[in-house]
Parts: C-alpha cells; sequence; structure tokens
C-alpha cells in the first residue's frame, strides 16, 4: 500500500514538473497524498488552508491532492515522526520540536529554519488569558495568576508545546517587571504552578478541562485558542483577556526532506508551505485567529481582532529555544524543580 | 527449538499422559510465548539495561518516580480490592436470579472491555468534574472527584470490574446448591452459609480476577489520563512518567521506569498466586 502510495506520488511529482515545462499540454496526473503533521489547535486552520491549498494545486496543475492532517500535543507529534511516522511537512507548536527531529533522526537538515521566511513562521500567535464571563476574579495581568485562590488551567510544559508557551510568558513577564531576576521569575512562575489543579497533556485537552469541566477561573492559551472557545461555547460565556505584556510565539513550519525525497512529494510540500506566505494563505490566518507574518493581504476586520500587546520573544528573554529548553524543561531542570514532595497546596 | 528436542528430554521430566502430542504442543506454547510475551520484555528490560542496575535504581528512587509509582499501585489494588467485592455482587446476580433485562445486564458488564480506554476517560471526566451528572451533588461538600486521586480509582473500577465478574461466574454456576441446602438444612445461618461454605469456594476465582483487575490497572493510561488531574506528587500515575520520558527523548529512562514496574507487577501477581495456591489447598478446589 505504500509502496504503491509512493510510486503514485512520485509520478504526481514528475508529471507536475513537467508540466512546467509545458503548462498548455492537458495530461492527467496522479492523485498525490501529503501528510501534514501539526500541533493541537491548528485543527480548523489547516482545515481551511488545504481545502484552498488543493483547489488552487488542482486549478494549476490539475492534479489532486489530498492532505491528510495530525494533531495533537506538539512534542507527542515530533517523536511521532522521530519515530517514523511519514510527515512530507511539520508544522509545530515551537521550534524545539522540529529541532528535535532534525537532531534525533536526522529526517531534515540542522539549518531548517533558515529555508522559509520569518525564521520559518508564516503566523504568530501570543499567549491570552480566558476567563469566566464577567471575569469574577478580576484577573487582568499575570501577577493575578499568582494570587491565592485563583484557580489556573494549563496543560503540562513536558508535553504540550503550547503550555511551554504559557510558563516562558509568566516567567518572561517577572523577568521584565525585575528587570532580569531570576530567582523572583521563578518564584512567580512556582506560585502560579501552585494555582494549578489540572494539568493535561495538550492544549486541546487543557481547553476542555477549563470549558467543559468547569475547572478553574483562567486558562492560559493561544491567542487563536481563546477566540475559538469563545466562537465555539458563544461570547456569553468566556471573556478574553489580553495581558499589557506577553510573548511571541513563532510556531514553525518545515519540508521534512527524507520523507518527501523518498515519496517524491518535494514539489508539492514546498508549495503547501508556500502557499502558507501567499497572500490567500496569509489571509485564511487571519481568519483563523492568526497574527499573518504579511497582514497587508488580510482582511482588516480580521486584524482589527488582535489587540496591540507588548511582546518579548523567545531569543531576548530566553536566549533561543536550545537554551530555554535545557534550562527550563530537561529532566530536572526549572519546571520540575517547581514540583516537590510534600508542598503546600493553596488551591 | 524443534519438537523432536523437546520431547527427547521432556518425558524424563513429566508425568506419563495418555494424551499424544505433548512435544508439539510444549514447543509451540514456548515458541508462542517467546515471540509474543518474552522477546518484547527482553527487549525492554535491554533497553533499561542501558543505564545499569544503578542507573536503574536511581530512576526508579527519584521522589517523583516513588511518588508516582504509589499513586498507581496504591490506586490499582484499591481498585481491584473494591472490585472483588462488587464484582462478586454482580457475578452472584446475574448467576442465582431470574430477572428481566438479566441478559442485557450480564452484555454490559463487558461494555469496559470493548470500550476504547480514551473514551471512558472522557466520560467518567464528564460525569465525574464538579459540572457532571454525578460530581455536582458531591461539590457543595467539597468533595472532588474528577482531577484527584479519586478520579484515579474511580477509572480503574471501571476498566477492571469485568475481570472479577467473569472469572466468578462460571464458578458459581458449576457451583452444587445441593451443598448450600445441605448446610441450610444442617442448621446455619444465612450468614454462615454464605461465609463458610460460598465464598471458600469462590475465593480462588475471586482471587484470579483481582489479579488481572489488578495487572490491568496498574498499566493502565488511556482512561486515567482524562481524569487524574496529572499534578505530580499527587495524581500523576507512573505510566504518565513514562510517556514523559519519551517526550524528553529519553527511551532509557522511559525503559527503565517500566521495568521498575513490570518488576513490581510481577511480584504482587506472583503474592497474589501464592495466596490462590494456599487457599485451593485450605479449602479445596473449587
Amino acid at each position: 500500500m505504500t509502496g504503491r502510495r509512493t510510486f503514485l506520488a512520485a509520478g504526481g511529482a514528475t508529471i507536475a514538473s513537467i508540466r512546467t515545462i509545458l503548462p498548455a499540454r492537458a495530461q492527467a496526473p496522479q492523485d498525490v497524498v501529503l501528510t501534514n503533521v501539526s500541533y493541537d489547535p491548528t485543527r480548523e486552520l489547516y482545515r481551511a488552508i488545504d481545502d484552498a491549498f488543493s483547489k488552487r494545486w488542482q486549478e494549476s496543475t490539475g492534479q489532486k491532492v489530498t492532505i491528510r492532517a495530525s494533531h495533537g500535543g506538539s512534542g507527542k507529534q515530533a517523536r511521532s515522526v522521530i519515530d517514523g511516522l511519514q510527515a512530507d511537512v511539520v508544522t509545530l507548536a515551537l521550534a524545539a520540536d522540529i529541532d528535535a527531529i532534525a537532531r534525533e533522526a536526522k529526517r531534515l537538515p540542522a539549518d531548517w529554519q533558515s529555508r522559509l521566511p520569518n525564521n520559518s513562521a508564516p503566523y504568530t500567535s501570543t499567549i491570552v488569558f480566558l476567563v469566566r464571563k464577567g471575569n469574577p476574579k478580576g484577573i487582568k495581568d499575570w501577577p493575578d495568576l499568582a494570587r491565592q485562590g485563583v484557580g489556573v488551567v494549563t496543560p503540562n510544559p513536558k508535553t504540550s508545546g503550547g503550555a511551554r508557551w504559557n510558563y516562558l510568558a509568566a516567567w518572561a513577564f517577572e523577568l521584565d517587571r525585575t528587570k532580569g531576576d531570576q530567582a523572583a521569575a521563578r518564584k512567580f512562575v512556582e506560585a502560579i504552578y501552585r494555582n494549578v489543579s489540572v494539568l493535561d497533556s495538550g492544549a486541546r485537552g487543557a481547553t476542555t478541562t477549563f470549558a467543559q469541566r468547569a475547572v478553574g477561573d483562567v486558562l492560559i492559551a493561544w491567542e487563536n485558542e481563546a477566540f475559538l472557545v469563545q466562537q465555539e461555547f458563544g461570547a456569553d460565556k468566556f471573556d478574553i483577556v489580553v495581558p499589557p505584556f506577553s510573548i511571541l510565539a513563532e510556531p514553525p513550519v518545515a519540508l521534512v526532506d527524507a520523507v518527501v525525497d523518498k515519496r517524491g512529494t518535494r514539489k508539492v510540500a514546498q508549495a503547501y508551505l508556500d502557499f502558507l506566505y501567499s497572500p490567500m494563505g496569509q489571509k485564511i490566518i487571519a481568519q483563523n485567529f492568526y497574527r499573518p507574518f504579511k497582514p497587508d493581504a488580510a482582511d482588516p476586520a480580521d486584524l482589527a481582532r488582535f489587540p496591540k500587546i507588548r511582546l518579548t520573544t523567545i531569543d531576548q528573554a530566553f536566549g533561543g529555544w536550545t537554551k530555554a529548553q535545557a534550562e527550563h524543561f530537561a529532566d530536572g531542570a526549572a519546571f520540575d524543580q517547581i514540583y516537590k514532595p510534600g508542598r503546600p497546596v493553596t488551591r | 527449538m524443534s519438537a523432536a528436542a523437546v520431547t527427547g528430554w521432556v518425558p524424563a521430566l513429566r508425568k506419563p499422559s495418555a494424551l499424544p502430542g505433548f512435544g508439539i504442543t510444549l514447543g509451540f506454547a514456548l515458541t508462542y510465548l517467546s515471540l509474543i510475551v518474552l522477546i518484547p520484555l527482553a527487549v525492554l528490560v535491554a533497553r533499561a539495561g542501558e543505564l545499569g542496575l544503578e542507573g536503574v535504581w536511581q530512576v526508579a528512587t527519584q521522589p517523583r518516580v516513588l511518588a508516582a509509582l504509589k499513586v498507581s499501585f496504591l490506586t490499582a489494588a484499591a481498585a481491584s480490592v473494591i472490585n472483588a467485592l462488587f464484582g462478586a455482587v454482580v457475578a452472584w446476580v446475574l448467576v442465582r436470579y431470574e430477572f428481566p433485562g438479566r441478559r442485557l445486564l450480564d452484555a454490559a458488564v463487558d461494555l469496559p472491555f470493548a470500550l476504547p480506554t480514551a473514551v471512558a476517560g472522557i466520560a467518567l471526566a464528564a460525569l465525574y468534574a464538579t459540572n457532571g451528572w454525578i460530581g455536582a451533588p458531591f461539590a457543595p461538600w467539597g468533595i472532588k472527584i474528577a482531577f484527584t486521586p479519586l478520579g484515579i480509582l474511580i477509572a480503574l473500577i471501571f476498566v477492571g470490574l469485568p475481570f472479577v465478574v467473569r472469572t466468578v461466574q462460571p464458578v458459581l454456576q458449576d457451583f452444587d446448591r445441593e451443598v448450600e441446602e445441605a448446610s441450610a438444612t444442617l442448621g446455619a445461618t444465612r450468614l454462615q452459609t454464605v461465609l463458610r461454605v460460598v465464598l471458600p469456594g469462590l475465593t480462588p476465582a475471586i482471587l484470579t480476577g483481582v489479579a488481572l483487575a489488578f495487572a490491568r490497572a496498574v498499566g493502565e493510561y488511556g482512561s486515567v489520563i482524562f481524569i487524574a488531574g496529572n499534578i505530580p506528587f499527587e495524581s500523576e500515575i507512573a505510566p504518565l512518567l513514562i510517556v514523559t520520558r519519551l517526550e524528553e527523548f529519553d527511551y532509557a529512562g522511559a525503559a527503565a521506569l517500566a521495568a521498575v514496574m513490570l518488576a513490581i507487577s510481577f511480584l504482587t501477581l506472583l503474592a497474589i498466586n501464592a495466596l490462590q495456591a494456599f487457599s485451593r489447598r485450605r479449602f479445596g478446589d473449587a
């Protein structure tokens, strides 16, 4: 089955390349299947992108392309690819996870991030708060999450990429407030996690826990996820609170060279990623609550939904993902140190 | 290993049997068990062995690991004891009484087997959350079920129930009613009949069910993860720590943890088997 698909895909790519030479000649190219391994809250975005892309690809090449999407916690998805999941493209929550694929399985070159514009991030997002309607606990900024008696929901940073952004955003906030006091930042983040009663493994799980199981007063969430919850459950149930300061999250995308070369899908996979950067792709991105890399192409009404926030970056605050990963999320690092036996439970 | 080689040396060790085919069936059983069970386990142990005995010990004695192992094994033990009690009652009702809907109820016992565990976990979390049908009445009393160790217990009881019911049922079916009637005619009270006549005969079956339910509960991941809360030192189960290790690409560490769990489970199962053998000798084979 796989062999046959590979063959078909290879045929498709060859024909596609012939077509670029002879665009007028009508041929019947073979169907092709692309696998996009993505993270949790991008389901809706990629459903829209995939529809638009396959339509455009068929119009320009005559080839029918089907995109299979796989979603889950970003770290788990990266591990699946390392363990052999045949992903043509990966669109994960953070660069560290794609770095891991490059490092552990050598499926793409180490400099993958410089191959596409904007650090390979066609869209960005940030971390905001979702609270229950009317904001009964009066949550406005990061310090409110560390207050006693506030229930916080966020997934486990060990398994969820989004959760790592949440954690680092909180840490960066306190660093910024105290002009770089790491010890204060550690205490601050500890206080927030003391208010967390459920650590789900992925961002979607945490959203469900907060929205459907009525756990906690505030969900630390991707901006796009917060908008989606409002859309899904109605604006009369939840309010979005945008803190004055947050972190610029750049979820990157990459071609998995080892897979596209084996399956002969490089051309269509590259076109798929390029499509994300196209005006139409950018427009769809803004529609789906992600901040587009090139806002000019997006609908101004969509852009108006994104409030202005002062944003730090992973490079500014933490010196890049590799460093942040080692200092905060490695075994026994800062996050693990938050949890000690017999710690006082304040919630 | 060929069947001939097995028959070559085994006859000396076994009691004579009228049944032919011992060599070939034993050979097959050994090969099959090796392929399906022993080789994968050997790989696991080999993977853990990369750390050395000292490394495995270090992994196993981290406070967080100890806490997770405690949560896993205690909740599994509690769940299997509860299942022993109520599973036996369910089996009793299904075997001894005729009532409308009995077959339906009987079929329902197997549902936890059939249901994907994740589905079970999500359904249980929805029911037992503070806004769920069962969780809500408890909430005003300050009792939280979902996202606490209590939630883990509920999930484990759920997945373990069929094991006890299905092992006790056939034994109960084969039970001679006359024995109970004789006990009654000899002047025993109902309680005496149950405790001294029925229960001893059922004990080995119940223990088998408990062992199976326990083994299943210790390794259960899918359903627990949705209802546990997953807070380290509180409601984090050992299988979750294994998955976390995998996320960190620490395959050896994950295997070490798994090997430790395997060892504890194996010892526990051995103990239950010994208990079973003891109760067989004590009360006679049921």
